[in-house]
């Protein structure tokens, strides 16, 4: 199902949308009000902007200099070319240590390697840890949105969900008491746990350690309780060393959530004593979108959602709409890569209107990127027939003055036509929309008339 | 000097009036102009839809036709942006720094090269101003809120040289109003639901007027407008600026 009929299906419920809408747009919100206390802003856009491209070229070097760092730490560092044999590196992990339970803290490269299901089909529980993360595995489905996860829902459903899942109280939603159950539920799941994974925000090269920010505080509580880490992370995360790091630290609560920064960066530069801790760094296509000189940039991406938040589009179709594990612009850019067929309608889901390349704190040029796909996928051939011959036909009356005049002449009968011949269902325009009437003259015969009476 | 004046396809057909305004304008401060008759189209429909190749055979007419004059003028943002970042991609064979150096949209051309001061119009009216995307964040005719720049806004400075008017503030001023070109058909629901998002905001403040340097936004919005049978009016900018009520 494309995006357009997904988006036609959320947007039915009007007051949800709404709703939706006005709650992202509050995140926009605060992302411009804490930006406006940083008189640099921009300044600091620019530097990450090119601290990632500097990354991005020299990736070679620096993804070996952080697994030297690494090994030097005492970490135990792995290599995956795709989500299958990162699922079967942190499964080898696992069985190797007999582990049954695990706790995960927020992670959208274990949800790209669809993780979970593949230790659940080994028998390991895994639990995670984020509250948003685990009220949408309670209902088994994806995240709709990269760092609020369970954006689409309302307390109140919240609340029927612990019901059931929790035994809360029946008819409670307070948001208060339903995060205290969810707490206590938790702190079991943690207690009970026997390895810990996490994502990872930053690689620093130059310490071989890693970086994860929450604001629950869930990834220490992970790591510390039981005595194996296990850090996942995409190889296009690394920074070169701590002093880019404080920019891209400064860059990124503020353009998530407006927070000046997340309540825990915790850093992890190596095991914990008599504890063992693995990084796993992933390529899964990567490398390919690497090769890419008009996409290579969007391996900048800090995931900050923040062109999610201001995405007009996203704000009024919900995540789900999109069919990839990561929505809204740089959604769109990314899972093409990964599907052209399955993803197709994806970069066509935008107006271009260039908000999100202009909230994006490492300057992706995110809405030139969507239309550069748009361009792709139609040299590929994923456009419709009827489509591809309107194109041509426009193109063919556009490039010829006495056609233009022909095309024109018969749109004038737009004029005298009765309605139900202008306005049926193949008239997506008209369904909302009075269609314009052709003006009785043309600008051009306005033109003409006028330079004569001179 | 000459300038040449290109009226995008669907002004010529749909809005002529807006095309009429803008000579209104022209011969007012006295810039010497030509219209070249063969002209239609910049081509953008097809390049947006991702039709590369249709959109390079009009991007070629359009600069063989434009190319020889010292600066081109034209009344819609998104075209002009169409020519201004479009066509190096689309014509990488030809040298298009010099045709998209010197193609202005409307407002920027006034502001920027004329430097009008005066209007000597009057226009008594409670007027919103709709910052099409492509003016506000391809051409920059005023400070994205996404951007923590000094602020400025360019239609707004013209607009205030018009007797008698009155410019609303909005609660989203610069949120798009889901026209997009090919999308406001590919993704109708969503389309209208911002187009309807925009009227509302509009509606809120009391204008009783939307205005823009895109006639294509306020086609989209004059589309719900009408079938709503709302009171409000949409206006293309070079028609208040020659002050038609």
């Amino acid at each position: 199902m494309n995006h357009a009929v997904k988006a036609s299906k959320f947007i039915e419920d009007i007051e949800r949308t709404k709703w939706h809408n006005d709650a992202l747009w509050f995140l926009r919100q605060k992302r411009d009000r804490i930006s406006d206390t940083i008189p640099e802003w921009e300044d600091l856009r620019e530097k990450a902007s090119l601290i990632k491209d500097h990354v991005i070229s020299n990736l070679d070097e620096y993804l070996i200099e952080f697994e030297n760092n690494a090994i030097r730490n005492g970490i135990k560092v792995h290599w995956a070319i795709d989500g299958e044999e990162h699922n079967r590196t942190v499964y080898d992990i696992l069985k190797n240590h007999n582990v049954t339970k695990v706790v995960k803290s927020k992670s959208m490269l274990t949800e790209e390697c669809h993780l979970n299901p593949f230790l659940e089909e080994k028998g390991i529980e895994v639990v995670d840890t984020d509250l948003g993360e685990r009220i949408i595995q309670f209902r088994n489905e994806p995240p709709s949105h990269i760092v609020v996860p369970a954006i689409h829902l309302k307390k109140e459903e919240i609340g029927e969900l612990f019901e059931e899942k929790l035994n809360t109280e029946k008819g409670n939603s307070d948001p208060q008491y339903l995060t205290e159950e969810a707490r206590q539920h938790l702190r079991e799941k943690f207690l009970e746990a026997e390895a810990g994974i996490t994502g990872v925000n930053f690689a620093v090269a130059s310490e071989g350690g890693v970086v994860v920010c929450t604001n629950e505080g869930n990834a220490d509580l992970g790591t510390n309780l039981p005595p194996i880490h296990i850090a996942c992370m995409g190889l296009e995360k690394i920074v070169p060393g701590k002093e880019e790091l404080a920019v891209f630290l400064r860059l990124l609560a503020r353009s998530a959530t407006g927070q000046p920064i997340t309540t825990y960066t915790s850093h992890f530069f190596g095991p914990r004593k008599d504890g063992e801790m693995h990084i796993i760094i992933v390529d899964n296509g990567r490398s390919k979108i690497l090769g890419e000189e008009d996409f290579k940039k969007s391996l900048a991406c800090i995931r900050c959602g923040a062109c999610i938040n201001t995405c007009p589009i996203y704000r009024r179709s919900g995540g789900h709409s999109y069919g990839y594990v990561i929505p809204g612009p740089i959604g769109s850019v990314l899972a093409p890569h990964y599907n052209m067929k399955k993803h197709q309608s994806l970069p066509f889901a935008s107006t271009l209107c260039g908000s999100c390349t202009n909230v994006c704190p490492v300057k992706i040029d995110l809405h030139h990127q969507l239309l550069k796909w748009r361009e792709v996928l139609t040299q590929q051939g994923f456009i419709k027939p009827s489509k591809k011959l309107m194109m041509k036909l426009m193109g063919i009356a556009l490039n010829s003055s006495t056609l233009y005049g022909i095309a024109a002449f018969f749109a004038k009968s737009l004029r005298w036509m009765p309605r139900f011949m202008i306005y049926h269902s193949l008239n997506k325009w008209g369904n909302q929309r009075e269609i314009p009437e052709p003006a009785k003259e043309s600008f051009k015969t306005a033109f003409k008339k006028h330079k004569k009476s001179k | 000097m000459t300038v040449g004046l290109f009226i995008p396809c669907y002004i010529d057909q749909f809005y002529p009036q807006v095309g009429m305004a803008t000579v209104k304008l022209l011969e007012k401060f006295g810039i010497d102009f030509e219209y070249p008759f063969e002209q239609t189209c910049c081509g953008q429909p097809m390049a947006n839809s991702g039709c590369t190749s249709d959109a390079k055979k009009v991007a070629e007419k359009f600069y063989n036709e434009f190319i020889n004059y010292d600066q081109i003028i034209c009344p819609s943002g998104s075209c002009v942006a169409m020519i201004k970042h479009q066509y190096p991609h689309l014509l990488p064979d030809k040298d298009i720094k010099p045709l998209s150096e010197k193609t202005y949209e409307l407002v920027e051309f006034l502001t920027e090269i004329s430097e009008i001061n005066q209007l000597e119009v009057s226009y008594p009216h409670k007027v919103g101003i709709h910052q099409s995307c492509h003016g506000l964040r391809e051409l920059k005719l005023a400070s994205a809120t996404e951007l923590r720049i000094d602020s400025y806004n360019k239609v707004e400075t013209l607009l205030k040289k018009v007797k008698d008017i009155e410019i609303i503030s909005l609660d989203r001023s610069d949120e798009c109003c889901g026209f997009g070109g090919m999308f406001s058909t590919y993704e109708e629901a969503i389309s209208c639901s911002m187009g309807n998002d925009r009227i509302q905001d509009h509606l809120k403040h009391q204008a009783t007027i939307i205005t823009g340097v895109d006639m294509s936004c306020l086609m989209h919005l004059e589309g719900l407008i009408k079938r709503q049978k709302s009171p409000l009016q949409v206006k293309h900018i070079a028609e208040i600026l020659v002050g038609e009520q």
